[in-house]
């Protein structure tokens, strides 16, 4: 029960600072990326925000044996740099220029623009399978 | 607040909706042992992925993510958003998000936001590579199909 609390909570304030910092749109996200026009750089105030919290509670993290609601924490491996890592993030960041949506907000503005939100959310779900399937076939 | 220089850019609340977006993920790391990364917990949800957090646990999480942008157009009425011209740039986009994002296991919140504020060298040059290569293609596609509107 804890759990669940827990896991809505994190998203719902994810979902609102999405919103609150503008991510949600897709103009505002590319005005970022677009440093040879009319670059906006807000979005580099939401990660500097983001990762300032983040970066306190990995300290907070090392002092604890355990997560609050759980038994163990499970965390990736913070060290292996492999062509994958560097081709999947190469080609993520060409869809993101593309559409000016990354999953969070994309997911977010489901409760706001449904229709272009819905498009894209389910093209991305649908990437996500063919990368499954990709990856079964090697 | 006004960055000058910058006439379109929002710091004051893109600072107070990143300090936000942080203590999300550090509910989620601290609570329920975990990163927040949304490609990964979507992927999870809708069962394409058979691994990461449990299942209800990313169910919630990326509901909330809804619910948490309609909660704030409840207080603060809708949210402009300019999308790409036609919905095959969103097509086209989303497919390769979603292959990029499980290829390169994390996409702006679980490299950029909890990779990096954990120092992680793979988050940091991840990171580093999908802002590159995003902002490479904003400046190709300016260039070639003209800005969005």
């Amino acid at each position: 029960m804890i759990r669940s609390l827990l896991a809505l909570l994190s998203g719902s304030i994810f979902g609102f600072g999405l919103a609150l910092s503008g991510m949600i749109d897709p103009m505002r996200v590319r005005g970022f990326l677009d440093i040879f026009g009319a670059w906006d750089p807000t979005l580099a105030f939401v990660m500097g925000g983001a990762t300032i919290v983040m970066a306190a509670a990995w300290l907070i993290q090392r002092r604890m044996h355990t997560p609050v609601a759980c038994d163990e924490f499970s965390l990736p491996s913070t060290g292996l740099i492999d062509r994958k890592l560097l081709g999947g993030a190469a080609l993520f960041g060409i869809g993101w220029g593309i559409a000016g949506l990354c999953p969070g907000p994309a997911i977010a503005s489901l409760a706001t623009n449904l229709i272009p939100a819905g498009i894209f959310v389910l093209s991305m779900l649908a990437g996500m399978l063919a990368y499954r399937v990709a990856e079964r076939a090697t | 607040m006004m960055l000058s220089g910058f006439p379109d850019a929002a710091p004051l609340e893109g600072l107070l909706g990143g300090l936000l977006i942080g203590l999300a993920a550090a509910i989620m790391l601290l609570g329920l042992g975990r990163i927040a990364g949304v490609s990964g917990m979507a992927a999870r949800a809708t069962g394409i992925s058979n691994s990461g957090a449990p299942w209800p646990v990313a169910v919630l999480f990326v509901g909330g993510l809804v619910l948490g942008a309609a909660v704030f157009t409840g207080l603060n009425g809708p949210i402009v958003a300019t999308y790409p011209p036609s919905y095959s740039w969103l097509v086209a986009g989303g497919l390769i998000v979603g292959f990029g994002t499980r290829m390169g296991s994390g996409c702006t919140s679980g490299h950029g936001v909890c990779g990096m504020s954990r120092l992680s060298p793979r988050s940091l040059l991840a990171t580093v590579t999908f802002i590159g290569s995003g902002m490479a293609t904003v400046a190709i596609s300016n260039a070639v199909l003209g800005a969005w509107s």
